[in-house]
């Protein structure tokens, strides 16, 4: 019986790890290829089916007046504005969530659980809701088609995340350890940064990824909220035409888009099997 | 020079957790507070750090309003119920944080550090980390710090309640060891715990909480021998004093259809009804007694607590071997009616064994 589930399990593993990889294989795969191996007939293992080349990778780098699709400019822009807003949405909101964490807040019938709940709140509502507040915002105070813009966007975006997060970490962190801090000659400031926020850094990178994740993907306020003069990865890559750019360059941008998302998981998977994720408090 | 509380109040949810507590702790002693959980004693503790501040009252400390001085700013210590060390640091650390805080010099520190981790004993575990460390070493570790830091206050609250049973009886004797040894004299050591034979084998000034209120202070041999009333009678003995509804009829003292000898300490009652409150280990098996039913026989250690009913009468006795019985099995048992409290209907103590009642 449980040689049969562990067969069952390890099948079923090996079924979707073969579902989820196989398109990264075969973009792969095709980002080497050029114009004969890709249109002649199917070709899959390079140097036995076909010679690779790196013409594909060449172009997201060449100018478009040299026929190539330049993704370089994007790409960090992508990476400033995705690194900005999760860094700056985790200050706060881990600020944020140790104040509703430890303390008590009234203002009416608004206490600290309506407080965390409007944070999140945020990230209920349909992002098309806020599109139109967004440009007009944007606009008003002229950062419409900037990165600042976009950063301050993707704050809204981000730090309901990182509150979230941090809120439910913290609020297992046991009070008596901030108590012991101010006892032993802390003022509240140094007991969170010399002893609650050593003891959170598991929940930090927790945040810290989901903010970069969510940070990065994002489409629809990139797309809305800039022209010409800033652009995104995601914009860009969605921007190109396969009867333009060949499907190798497109396999190309696809794998280098997803690149950083799976550095980030590699990172965080090595902490993770560490065990130091939640072992640290009980 | 004295740690002096007057008229503490404070309440949380329209319930008491602070009550009209008064005290004046002095310098150079070591005072324990007992009292069931839930009767206040983390919340005076705490109000004494400067963690809570209370309602209202008053709390000086060395002719200094304590309550103006900002809980980093009070040199205190306390050591809590949980284990609470600091899990990103090393032991070594963990104890010298206080003093870190305080900017002392390095050489200070190394030797403050290593006295306190002598004195509980965890030489050789500087660098190890919190969590590679047992329950009852990491109680160490808060202790350490709380001693190394030379505190005025010391403050412990319920310490030795989460560890098991070995480990609580290994460091009870070594607090005793720690707190006799003249430990310092300008250092007022506060304790709570729920433990009666905790608070008798520290041996220090007793503060008797209950639901917020202080219901006895004195030595704790005062509150073994004349506890005041039933309330703490009940607090102060574990397992708690059994009370017993008597009538005094001239020589004899009527129990459920029981008769027992009036003892000579009690002649002088009036012939009324009473609340007798003997201890469980005052009462032997005998076959000259009376019998009662057994309704639960437990077993601890190389003990056993018996659970007896006789009509509405249900009393503990404490027996002094490991015996097995059968429930509703009958035994006989006799008094030892030499140890025995009277208590007034409202609960006050009106004569003890142990000379004329104080209360």
């Amino acid at each position: 019986m449980y040689k049969l589930y562990t067969f069952l399990k390890y099948s079923f593993v090996t079924l979707w790890t073969m579902f989820v990889v196989a398109p990264f294989l075969w973009a792969l795969s095709t980002s080497f290829k050029d114009f004969q191996s890709v249109n002649s007939k199917v070709t899959y293992i390079p140097w036995i089916d076909y010679q690779p080349s790196l013409e594909g990778w060449k172009v997201l780098i060449k100018s478009p007046a040299k026929g190539g699709v330049d993704i370089v400019e994007p790409y960090f822009n992508s990476i400033f504005v995705t690194c900005t807003a999760s860094l700056i949405s985790i200050i706060l909101g881990t600020l944020a969530a140790y104040a509703l964490s430890r303390f008590t807040f009234k203002a009416g019938f608004v206490k600290n659980n309506d407080i965390t709940f409007f944070f999140i709140s945020q990230r209920i509502m349909p992002p098309i809701v806020l599109s139109i507040p967004f440009f007009i915002f944007l606009s008003t105070i002229g950062l419409l088609d900037s990165l600042i813009g976009l950063v301050v966007v993707y704050i809204v975006l981000l730090m309901p995340i990182a509150v979230w997060i941090m809120v439910d970490f913290f609020n297992r962190v046991p009070k008596e350890l901030d108590e012991t801090a101010l006892i032993d000659g802390c003022n509240p400031y140094q007991a969170f940064y010399k002893v609650v926020l050593p003891n959170s850094i598991p929940g930090l990178i927790v945040a810290g990824m989901f903010c970069i994740i969510f940070g990065w993907i994002d489409f629809f306020f990139a797309f809305i909220l800039t022209f010409t003069e800033v652009q995104l990865l995601p914009v860009k890559v969605v921007a190109l035409n396969s009867s333009v750019t060949p499907w190798w360059s497109l396999s190309a941008s696809a794998l280098v888009s997803v690149a950083p998302l799976i550095i980030v998981a590699f990172i965080v998977e090595r902490y993770l099997s560490k065990g130091n994720l939640s072992g640290a408090l009980k | 020079m004295n740690l002096y509380a007057n008229n503490l109040t404070y309440k949380l949810d329209n319930e008491f957790h602070l009550n009209d507590i008064s005290f004046n702790f002095k310098k150079g002693n070591l005072y324990t507070i007992l009292g069931r959980t839930l009767s206040g004693k983390t919340t005076l503790l705490k109000t004494i750090a400067g963690l809570i501040n209370p309602d209202s009252g008053e709390i000086q400390f060395e002719e200094k309003e304590f309550s103006k001085i900002p809980v980093w700013d009070r040199n205190v210590a306390m050591v809590y119920q949980q284990f609470i060390n600091y899990p990103h640091l090393t032991v070594y650390e963990n104890v010298s944080f206080p003093l870190k805080q305080r900017k002392l010099d390095k050489e200070k520190i190394k030797n403050d550090v290593d006295e306190a981790l002598k004195t509980v004993g965890l030489i050789g575990f500087e660098n190890r980390k919190i969590q590679e460390l047992s329950g009852g070493q990491q109680q160490r570790v808060a202790l350490a710090r709380s001693l190394a830091k030379k505190a005025k206050i010391l403050l412990l609250d319920e310490p030795l309640v989460n560890l098991d049973y070995k480990l609580r009886e290994q460091l009870r004797e070594e607090f005793k060891r720690i707190f006799s040894r003249g430990f310092a004299e300008d250092t007022i050591l506060i304790y709570s715990t729920t433990d009666p034979q905790e608070v008798m084998e520290l041996n220090g000034e007793v503060m008797v909480l209950d639901e917020g209120k202080v219901l006895q202070t004195g030595p704790a041999k005062e509150i073994f021998e004349n506890p005041k009333n039933l309330k703490v009678a009940e607090i102060s003995n574990d397992p708690p004093m059994n009370i017993i509804n008597g009538t005094k009829i001239n020589e004899k003292i009527n129990v459920e259809t029981i008769n027992i000898n009036l003892p000579n300490h009690l002649s002088k009652l009036e012939n009324k009804n009473y609340c007798f409150g003997i201890r469980a280990s005052e009462i032997k098996l005998s076959n000259k007694g009376e019998e009662f039913e057994v309704e639960l026989a437990e077993i601890s250690g190389s003990e056993t607590l018996l659970h007896l009913k006789r009509g509405k009468t249900k009393i503990i006795a404490l027996i002094e071997e490991v015996m097995n019985f059968k429930i509703h099995e009958k035994v006989k048992i006799e008094f030892n009616s030499n140890k025995f409290y009277v208590f007034g209907d409202d609960g006050k103590l009106i004569s003890s064994p142990y000379g004329e009642n104080n209360g």
